[in-house]
């Protein structure tokens, strides 16, 4: 005992200024740590930023259209042969009836600006195969505007609106079958007379699909109204089930081996890959119960099973963390089992739930594989009908258009894709925000 | 200790609200309390003592079936309220609990207003007419467990902005508004400062004309203060029983006469 105190005396005084060996070590340690932590969110931050910078580039076309204002002439002898203006009979005139009512007006527009290209073959290809339908569609409503001439804004065409958009060039079309330069040549000019624009544009979001050879009508519609149907059937059986399911096998339901056996079923259930759902589905929904192919119902259904234990296993955790002290509390004053859950632990564990919930949510939205198996991937022009008949309508949904306009042929549906992919993501932030929002309005900051 | 012989003279004459035989609590394998049998007496405080880890809590708990609550534990024996055995599988625990308020023994007030701390019990239970009897009933409680005072400004502020020892007092204000007949009290001074306990001691005198209270402390002190009944526990044993004035000033028991000389503990 005195050897020591005599040792430590004679050891010059440590200061508080100065840092000993061991202090050094761990505050450099502290810094590395910090350090890494630092260089990985970085990462993570370059790499988003990367993907939103590539993704807006590419998608953000999509967006705007180009269009072709034309002065056409609807010539009674081809819309409307014996004049009664009865749309029964004029629907008898199919969209080829149309089509050179459309070629005139194009070579009329080209000799009106005194437009001299040579070479210049088939002007009326810089519009969408798509017009012609547009202009029966608007003459069948309209009947009494036959024999009147009047501008029509049409649609133009793929290649027309790639060439504005940069993906077109004069080199790429002396190449290409579908387009020649001097068509190109056609469009700056009537870009010049006011002819011809690029302007953004909704139709995107609110038209359906479109066939192979026509992107520049391609829309996203149909796959927003499917996605939005799934998530309603989600929302309605996935949040009271699962919810329920949390509240019974974490408040009332016996811990035995039965339950012990559910728990770890829910787990392994939510690392199920989501495509065993669309076998699951294609068997029972489809298979056995007869429900129609591609329709939203079944869609919804496959995601339902997928999202619940995604949505039970957080909802647990969360009605796990409310501290035992406030059930005992709420016991103690006489409230009853089911006071106590609904009274005071489903409120703390509100917002554990409500994030489980839209992250669920959200993901059920993004997904595609299950919906392939399901039919979803079907191509649909017609936009299913409101609910809650719509929903056993064909549709596609929003992942799923993604995938099928990749898998098409036309650069163009790569720009389509992209879009497709943004407006994804904008329906995910926005879900995500309203995941924040909802997490702070239900927190209890005491 | 004049004043504690002054007290024995008026007891003995209550009837016994709440009788305890052959009680047994296991958890799991654990063996808390071994055939305990006690009675507790109406209007009469009673008070368990006891080193830290002998059952008092555990023993507490049984008398409102708080123990239901937790899977692993098993209790056996027969307790009886007014003569009715609350073990009884008739009997719905949530009814007892309305009759057996129990203030714990960490204070854990409800994540809401101090207002709506106080009002839940009567809210639940419909034990007030309209908004402003249930005001009188909050007031009432807050004022008995010396707490209005402090806080009747800010009641819309939520409870566990309290400090601790407002935070017990708010818990006892919560366990009187549902007005039962008897009130467990698992230390319930043990955060308060010595002006706060004289109140809650005072509070515990007062409803004494009325209720049965049985309180579990630490404080020889107190013990001999508020009670009427002692019973001092030992490793899951009740060793003894008795009037308060007895068992502090001529133990029969050598383990009691050690534990309150603080000897053991
Ligand atoms: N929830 C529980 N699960 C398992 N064992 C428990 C539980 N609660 C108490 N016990 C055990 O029961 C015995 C008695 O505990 P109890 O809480 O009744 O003691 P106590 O007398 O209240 O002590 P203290 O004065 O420290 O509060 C202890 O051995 C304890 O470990
Ligand atoms: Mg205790």
């Amino acid at each position: 005992m005195t050897d020591m105190t005599a040792g430590a005396s004679a050891a010059p005084k440590s200061s508080l200024l100065a840092q000993d060996e061991r202090t050094r070590r761990r505050n450099a340690a502290e810094a590395r740590f910090k350090l890494y932590g630092v260089i990985a969110i970085t990462l993570a931050i370059v790499a988003l930023l990367f993907l939103m910078v590539s993704i807006m580039k590419n998608g953000s076309g999509a967006f705007f259209q180009t269009f072709v204002t034309l002065e056409v002439e609807l010539l009674e002898d081809k819309l409307d042969k014996n004049g009664n203006r009865d749309p029964a009979e004029m629907a008898k005139v199919t969209t080829f009836g149309y089509s050179p009512l459309i070629k005139d007006a194009m070579a009329k527009v080209v000799a009106d600006n005194g437009i001299e290209i040579d070479g210049l073959k088939k002007p009326e290809d810089l519009i969408s195969k798509e017009a012609a339908a547009q202009m029966r569609n608007f003459v069948l409503a309209h009947p009494e505007m036959v024999g009147e001439t009047r501008p029509f804004e049409f649609v133009a065409s793929g290649r027309i609106d790639g060439y504005y958009k940069g993906r077109v060039t004069m080199e790429s079309a002396a190449r290409d079958s579908n387009i020649s330069p001097e068509q190109l040549q056609l469009a700056d000019a009537l870009k010049a007379a006011g002819a011809l624009e690029t302007r953004f544009n909704w139709s995107f979001i609110t038209w359906p699909d479109a066939s192979e050879n026509r992107p520049e009508v391609s829309g996203l519609g149909v796959a927003i109204i499917g996605s939005l149907y799934m998530m309603l059937v989600v929302l309605a059986l996935a949040l009271p089930i699962g919810v329920a399911a949390s509240i019974y096998l974490e408040e009332f339901a016996p811990k035995n081996r039965f339950t012990d056996l559910i728990e770890v079923n829910i787990s392994n259930l939510a690392a199920v890959p989501s495509i065993v759902f669309g076998i699951l589905g294609l068997a029972i929904f489809i298979n056995f119960a007869g429900l129609p192919q591609s329709a939203p119902i079944v869609g919804g259904l496959v995601l339902s099973l997928m999202t619940l234990p995604r949505i039970i296993i957080p909802a647990r955790a969360a009605i796990q963390a409310v501290p035992p002290s406030i059930r005992e509390a709420a016991l103690g004053v006489g409230a009853s089992k089911m006071q106590t859950v609904f009274h005071h632990v489903l409120p703390l564990a509100a917002p554990g739930i409500l994030t489980g919930l839209i992250i669920g949510l959200a993901q059920a939205l993004g997904e595609t594989a299950p919906l392939l198996l399901i039919g979803m991937v079907a191509f649909v022009r017609e936009y299913p009908a409101g609910p809650p008949e719509g929903l056993f309508d064909p549709a596609t949904a929003l992942p799923v258009q993604v995938y099928n306009w990749t898998q098409r042929a036309d650069p163009a549906f790569v720009e389509r894709a992209s879009g497709a992919i943004i407006v994804l993501l904008v329906f995910l932030m926005v879900m995500n925000t309203l995941a924040i929002i909802l997490r702070s309005r239900f927190e209890r900051r005491w | 200790m004049n004043d504690m012989r002054l007290i024995q003279r008026t007891v003995d004459m209550h009837e016994t609200k709440i009788r305890a035989s052959g009680v047994d609590v296991f958890y799991g394998d654990n063996h808390a309390i071994k055939d305990v049998s006690v009675y507790i007496e109406d209007k009469t405080v009673t008070a368990f003592i006891g080193p830290s880890g002998c059952g008092k809590s555990t023993f507490l708990r049984c008398l409102n079936r708080m123990n239901d609550t937790i899977p692993i534990c098993r209790v056996t024996g027969k307790i009886t309220l007014d003569d009715e055995d609350i073990y009884d599988p008739k009997v719905d625990p949530v009814q007892l609990r309305a009759k057996v308020g129990m203030v714990f023994q960490k204070p854990n007030p409800f994540p809401k207003s101090i207002y709506d701390n106080v009002a839940y019990g009567p809210r639940i239970h419909g034990l007030a007419g309209d908004k402003s009897e249930l005001d009188e009933i909050v007031e009432k409680s807050l004022r008995r467990a010396a707490l209005w005072g402090e806080v009747k400004d800010r009641l819309a502020e939520p409870g566990t902005g309290l400090s601790g020892g407002q935070q017990q007092r708010l818990c006892i204000a919560r366990a009187v508004a549902t007005a039962p007949e008897v009130l467990l009290m698992d230390e319930p001074c043990s955060a308060l400062d010595p002006i706060a306990t004289a109140q809650v001691e005072e509070l515990i005198d007062e409803l004494k004309q009325n209720y049965s209270v049985v309180i579990v402390t630490h404080s020889m002190q107190q013990a001999a203060r508020v009670s009427q009944k002692t019973a001092f526990f030992h490793l899951g044993n009740l060793v003894e029983y008795g009037e308060t004035g007895k068992i502090f000033t001529n133990p029969e028991d050598s383990r009691t006469e050690s534990y309150i000389t603080g000897r053991i503990g």
